[in-house]
């Protein structure tokens, strides 16, 4: 005798009750429970490598970590403990700093061009041509650099220096500067520009004193970030600064030194000293780039908040 | 006195002569900034082909790009080693596939987690650390990558699968070394990751609103809504990221090139060292002669072109699903 199923009077042509579930509900559920947790794993697998490496740096780079490392230049032995990173730390900035003080204004005026005169088709080739500076290879910049300013063939012939490593720089940094500007720049509400030609305002004053100055904190935040980008770049200088043993002040004849060639030269060698200097360069880098994006950061958010 | 008046509004009224030609100016100002872009690309471009001429003469450009054999020459002024450029392009291409292969569903499973299941609080967080990924700069990734990772995690994980029943495939098959493209492929996972997630949170966030609570009101569990209505509307827009970060995985260099083993050889194994178009230019630039630099420019000209042709078919892509706003755009 089988199990008598309760019959449902209550349920005319097979309406099933909202309170009823599914049979496979339960499957369901599971599965998209199960799916959640491992959803949770992959952003885990994002965050434990950046945990490891932050702890890595942080613990290898101390015990060469003093006043010394900022202050001092490198020993000429890698054996030899002690001494910094002072010629690196300077030659970082300084390459950084021409580069950005080229590149910055350039590069807010042709993202001016983009939102002022964007309609053209001339706009739209830049525009395009821009995004794909972008994913230019860095060492690929490196390399026409080289042939366009150090080399002696065909080239410029300025010798490894600042000025050549700078120029790589600023050549990654521009199309950062462009793109980010101009969608800064395209924020800038409409009846704000409006207003300014209804007061009899020209372009050239609306853009650069009305549109500009609105989009300035955005502009900023970009730019700087695009600096960090820059500071961060190693491969390109190999190929352009190629690197000193002392401060270099010239701008071009010499070479020049920076963090992350200094950090090659000395993870690379065999020797304790130098690998912890390497760390601890890698410390400053990753203090010099976070400092900045989170200045980059702060300038947002208060504009936001205005 | 009105008549006066008036006539010295108009005339304060009235521009000058200068005051209407500061209009073209301004605008031949800002075209020539826009233009300078596209010089300087020009120049890059045009430079490094003139420079890298003499080896794509003497090799052929397809002798070169399926040579298998690298001899560098020491002359200043002719052609005379043998440049065949297969084994780096082998090794950039086959590092990418995998670091692609590894970042994309891991990118995929972090913009979902951020999107849709972090509560409001942890999404900004969250996000910031995965940004934080990008921020590392390069050399401290090799360094990380020479001292720790490699030893610790990459070289026991590539053991274990090299002694499992894999192993026998010659692909997956022993020796493992420690600079191994295995290596090298596992840094890249770990660069490329942040674009790509970047890029995918960007569309998942442009799906529209409505279908998602439409789904919801069918019955849908969250995971079905993010199967069935927000992975597949975004389809184009990760393909877009993985191809963008396709582009920045191909021309990555200093964490590669101490990473993957710099032998100037290629090896069909995944653990074995090989070498990539990136690294063997700057582990080799420093004692190159004239004739090898115009070699190493021939294959940083091959890479542009590869890069570029990745880059624009990912821009036309992204392009077709929307603006993207902030870093994702970059």
């Amino acid at each position: 005798m089988s199990v008598e199923t309760p019959t449902r009077p209550d349920r005319p042509g097979g309406h099933v009750s909202l309170a009823e579930k599914a049979p496979n509900a339960r499957r369901r559920e599971g599965a998209s429970r199960l799916m959640t947790v491992v959803l949770g794993f992959t952003v885990a697998a994002a965050i434990v490598p950046l945990v490891l490496l932050l702890w890595q740096v942080l613990a290898n780079g101390l015990p060469a970590l003093s006043l010394d490392f900022i202050t001092q230049v490198e020993p000429l032995s890698y054996r030899e403990r002690g001494g910094g990173y002072l010629h690196g730390i300077v030659g970082t900035l300084y390459m950084t700093g021409v580069a950005a003080v080229v590149v910055i204004p350039v590069g807010v005026l042709a993202a001016i061009f983009l939102t002022e005169y964007g309609g053209s088709k001339y706009a739209y080739v830049v525009r395009f041509f821009t995004d794909v500076m972008t994913g230019t290879p860095s060492v690929f910049v490196g390399l026409a650099v080289y042939a366009l300013l150090v080399s002696g063939a065909g080239g410029a012939g300025l010798g490894f220096g600042t000025l050549a490593g700078a120029a790589a720089l600023g050549i990654l940094m521009l199309p950062i500067v462009v793109r980010s500007s101009e969608e800064m720049l395209r924020l800038v509400p409409e009846d704000l520009k409006n207003a300014s030609y209804g007061l009899g305002a020209r372009k050239w004053q609306t853009a650069l004193k009305v549109t500009l100055p609105a989009a300035a904190p955005g502009i900023t935040t970009g730019a700087i970030l695009a600096v960090a980008r820059g500071a961060g770049e190693t491969a390109p200088l190999i190929l352009t600064a190629l690197g000193a043993r002392e401060v270099v002040g010239a701008l071009w004849g010499a070479p020049q030194a920076d963090i992350g060639l200094l950090m090659v030269d000395g993870f690379t060698q065999p020797f304790d000293a130098g690998i912890e200097r390497a760390w601890a360069g890698g410390f400053t880098l990753i203090v010099i780039v976070l400092l900045l994006s989170i200045i980059a950061r702060l300038i947002a958010s208060r504009s936001q908040a205005r | 006195m009105s008549a006066t008046d008036t006539s010295t509004t108009k005339e304060s009224l009235r521009g000058s002569g200068r005051a209407r030609r500061a209009d073209p100016i301004f605008r031949g100002l800002v075209l020539v900034a826009a233009t300078s872009v596209l010089v300087v690309l020009a120049a890059m471009i045009i430079r490094t082909t003139l420079d890298a001429w003499p080896v794509f003469d003497a090799m052929g450009f397809w002798g070169f790009i399926s040579g298998q054999q690298w001899s560098v020459g020491h002359s200043r002024s002719e052609v005379t080693g043998t440049y065949g450029a297969f084994p780096f392009i082998y090794g950039t291409l086959k590092i990418s596939f995998f670091a692609i292969l590894a970042a994309v569903p891991l990118a995929i499973g972090i913009a979902l987690f951020i999107n849709e299941i972090a509560p409001a609080w942890l999404k900004r967080p969250l996000a910031s650390t995965v940004e934080l990924l990008a921020m590392v700069p390069s050399v401290v990734y090799a360094l990380v990558g020479i001292y720790f990772f490699r030893l610790y995690i990459w070289e026991p994980v590539g053991q274990f699968i090299a002694s499992s029943p894999l192993g026998n495939l010659t692909f997956f098959g022993p020796p493992v070394l420690l600079s191994s493209y295995w290596s090298a492929a596992n840094i890249l996972a770990i660069m490329i990751l942040p674009i790509i997630t970047a890029i995918c949170r960007e569309s998942f966030a442009q799906v529209p609103r409505d279908e998602v609570n439409a789904a919801y009101a069918m019955g849908a569990t969250r995971w079905e809504v993010m199967r069935k209505v927000i992975v597949p509307r975004s389809f184009s827009g990760i393909v877009g990221g993985t191809m963008l970060g396709l582009g920045r995985a191909l021309g990555e260099t200093i964490a590669i090139a101490f990473l993957i083993g710099a032998s100037q050889r290629w090896a069909p194994q995944l653990f074995f060292g090989g070498d990539a178009m990136t690294s063997v230019i700057v582990n080799t630039f420093a004692d190159a002669a004239p004739e090898a630099i115009w070699a190493l420019l021939a294959i940083g000209v091959t890479l542009f072109l590869i890069t570029t042709i990745v880059n624009v078919l990912a821009r036309l892509i992204v392009y077709r699903v929307g603006q993207f706003s902030g870093d994702a755009a970059l």
